[in-house]
């Protein structure tokens, strides 16, 4: 499959603040390539330079063959966006709303009125499409949210962090419409800092943090880099002291690493089963008690957590 | 330019579905319309008024019957109130009184003047034209209208009369049925005719009663001034509010989304401009029409209005993009807009006529769209045609290029797209 996407060390500074400090990455035809990270680590800020609204401070990337720095136009219609923020006019109806943007893309006529209607199906609001956007719950705000970005067919769509802060039943159904537009053939660029959402959809990640790509490949190619290993979460009370109990683990052998996770101490080592008994027993020594205690299998947390010794979520 | 359009109309949209913005931009010029009309008893029939006394002079070097009759208009019960008129016997020092602006106007009757309508011992004067002057104050352009519009109404009436009675009485004495000696007392009692009270009130009108009035008088109203003051006021504020939405828009990532979608920023700057120009004329032009159909407002010419009205957002459009351009927040905007509402309503003369304020006043009001606006629709109501507009029109309009330009330099230098 070709690039529909290379960027080119990209780099934006803010001011003397540094957000993205020299990415580079593809994404393939036909594919959905999350950029997994934490809060502030650059995704917006990647996202708007590729998306043409902020120009980079040095670096360059080119979607569909055109470069975003020299032929913006020309990018502006092979991809579409769905921003992090809902933007949309709140005194608009949903309908209004798509019409109004299809506009934007160029739409006009009878093609506008029957991809407006496909949209509102597609996103489940045909119902509701003649009250203002206001009147909507959150959940359906970003329904809408997304509509805008598909109105015109994007070839190349990216999604900033599309599930935040919204129910359960809305993200399921979010999620699903991001499988079937990729199943139309529509190439997605996700972001977003829930590992679960990167593991389920992608066929690649890029891992971000502090504005650097620190990992990038399939999600077996990620969590071999972890090695074969497995990750025992020790949870404890809020008045014991969890950086002495990740010291005093890190001494038992067999343990990898330790680390310290809110009131969690996270262990990674080759197989959880062999440490257990010798992990209790140190607590024991030091007065710490432990709550509970949970086996991971390698996952992208773990790659996150061995990258950078934190936690995706804070 | 498709998109341009699109855009404004949105905004056009998006205003009318804001109820809050509504009662500011409609409501409350209305209201403030119909209560300045029920204090000054516009809607009683009474001629209590904000202008009053206005100081003219008169040179009657006529001394004849029908200088003497328009003297006695001006010295009438009815402009009691409304006007103050001295005599004098110089012409020069009456023209002196109006430089110094001690005076609203003077009139000069000529000698003659009686003669060269009413022609009189079988002389036929009317080879000789014999006209009054008219010298007006220009720092006083509402007073000077009002004296304008009442001479005119006199001469209206002489013109009517004089097409219909004194070609009459010139019949009669050229067929020899009148004697010259007669024909004097004719004159006479048309001069007398004309003071006649009915006469008087239709042709100046300051009784404002346009649903019964018949003649073709002029008219001066007193809520085409309070109309089109409160109409400008609010004028700035709903200028004010489409730069903060442009703001707004940023904040809220609309203007992004605007400016990542296949649409160049001249496209979608120039259409939020065109959204507050739309905006300002659809709300003048609403508030015209509701004061024309519910308070019977005589606004004048309809191409005149509709011209001063474009000319008008146009300028206050410029201002309104100005203090987008200075301010950062859409708050500010909103306080800033708010105090310059109010401060051009004064110096321009929407709550005081500016012939009460001190001439200084009178200089910076030149600044504000209101002042010439109100300039241009005192005119257009006193019955001035396009051709009187000229002043205003331009101002107005070089206003707006100035404030444009200026805009879009600041502009230029503010990023649009970055918090
Ligand atoms: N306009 C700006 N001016 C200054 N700093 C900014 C600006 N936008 C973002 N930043 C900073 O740049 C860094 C990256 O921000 P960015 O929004 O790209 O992160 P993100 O990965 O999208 O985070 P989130 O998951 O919270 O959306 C952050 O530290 C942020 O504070
Ligand atoms: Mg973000």
């Amino acid at each position: 499959m070709p690039n529909i996407l290379e960027a080119q060390n990209l780099v934006k500074n803010y001011d003397s603040f540094t957000a993205v400090k020299g990415i580079s990455f593809d994404i393939k035809e036909g594919e959905i390539f999350s950029l997994l990270g934490p809060n502030g680590a650059g995704k917006t800020t990647t996202i708007s330079m590729l998306s043409t609204l902020y120009t980079p401070t040095s670096g360059d990337a080119t979607i569909g063959g055109h470069s975003i720095t020299k032929e913006p136009m020309a990018v502006k219609g092979v991809i579409g966006v769905v921003p992090q923020e809902i933007a949309l006019y709140e005194d608009l109806t949903a309908k209004e709303n798509l019409v109004f943007w299809g506009q934007m893309y160029g739409l006009s006529g009878k093609s506008l009125n029957s991809r407006v209607d496909e949209v509102l199906e597609q996103i489940g609001l045909t119902d509701k499409a003649k009250n203002r956007v206001k009147t909507y719950s959150g959940g359906m705000k970003r329904r809408v949210n997304i509509g805008v970005g598909l109105l015109h067919k994007p070839r190349l769509l990216f999604m900033d962090e599309p599930t935040v802060g919204i129910d359960p039943q809305s993200r399921r159904a979010i999620l699903d419409t991001v499988k079937d537009l990729n199943k139309q053939g529509m190439t997605v660029l996700y972001t977003t800092h829930y590992m679960e959402e990167a593991a389920e959809l992608s066929n690649r990640v890029g891992i971000i943090d502090h504005g650097e790509l620190i990992a990038l490949g399939t999600q077996d190619e990620l969590t071999k880099q972890v090695g074969e290993t497995e990750t025992l979460i020790l949870h404890i009370g809020e008045n014991e002291d969890p950086d002495a109990l990740a010291k005093a683990v890190s001494a038992v052998e067999g343990v990898q690493k330790a680390d310290v996770t809110d009131n969690e101490v996270s262990v990674i080592t080759a197989d959880a089963k062999d440490i257990l008994a010798a992990v209790v027993t140190k607590a024991n020594e030091r007065g710490i008690k432990i709550r509970s205690m949970d086996i991971r299998e390698p996952n992208l947390e773990a790659v996150f957590l061995h990258l950078t010794g934190r936690a995706l979520r804070d | 330019m498709t998109k341009l359009l699109l855009i404004g109309i949105k905004d056009l949209k998006l205003m009318f579905r804001d109820r809050a913005a509504l009662i500011l931009i409609l409501l409350a010029p209305f209201l403030l319309t119909l209560g300045m009309g029920l204090v000054t008893g516009r809607f009683s029939g009474n001629s209590g008024s904000g202008i009053s006394d206005i100081p003219i002079v008169i040179v009657n070097l006529d001394n004849d019957s029908l200088g003497d009759a328009l003297v006695n208009v001006f010295n009438s019960d009815d402009l009691a109130e409304l006007v103050e008129p001295t005599l004098s016997e110089d012409s020069e020092a009456a023209r002196r009184l109006v430089d110094e602006d001690e005076v609203a106007a003077a009139i000069i009757i000529p000698k003659g003047f009686t003669q060269s309508v009413i022609p009189q011992n079988g002389n036929n004067a009317a080879n000789e034209e014999v006209k009054i002057e008219f010298y007006s104050n220009p720092s006083r352009p509402t007073s000077a209208g009002i004296i304008k519009a009442i001479l005119d109404g006199f001469m209206a009436r002489l013109d009517e009369m004089q097409l219909s009675g004194m070609t009459s009485i010139s019949q009669l004495i050229v067929s020899g049925r009148l004697s010259p000696q007669d024909a004097n007392q004719a004159g006479e009692e048309m001069g007398a005719r004309l003071q006649q009270a009915g006469n008087l009130s239709e042709a100046t009108a300051i009784k404002l009663n346009t649903s019964t009035s018949e003649g073709e008088a002029v008219e001066f109203d007193l809520l085409s001034y309070f109309a089109p003051g409160m109409a400008l006021m609010f004028l700035m504020y709903t200028v004010s509010y489409g730069g903060r939405s442009i703001l707004a828009e940023k904040a809220e990532g609309t203007l992004p989304r605007l400016l990542i979608s296949p649409t160049n920023s001249l496209q979608v700057l120039g259409g939020k401009v065109f959204g507050i120009f739309l905006t300002g004329a659809a709300q003048m032009l609403i508030l015209i029409g509701a004061s024309s159909l519910l308070f019977r407002l005589q606004w004048g010419d309809p191409l005149g209005v509709l011209l001063l009205v474009l000319a008008a957002v146009f300028g206050a459009t410029g201002w309104g993009l100005l203090i987008t351009a200075l301010a950062r927040t859409p708050a500010q905007i909103g306080s800033v807009g708010a105090a310059v509402m109010l401060i051009f309503a004064m110096l321009g003369g929407s709550f005081v006529s500016l012939d009460n304020l001190p001439a200084y006043v009178q200089t910076i009001g030149k600044i504000t769209p209101n002042a010439w606006a109100m300039d241009g629709f005192t005119t257009l109501a006193l019955g001035g045609t396009l051709s009187a507009l000229s002043t205003p029109l331009l101002a107005l309009l070089t206003m707006g290029i100035l404030l444009f330009l200026v805009s879009a330099l600041l502009f230029g230098k503010k990023n649009l797209v970055q918090k």
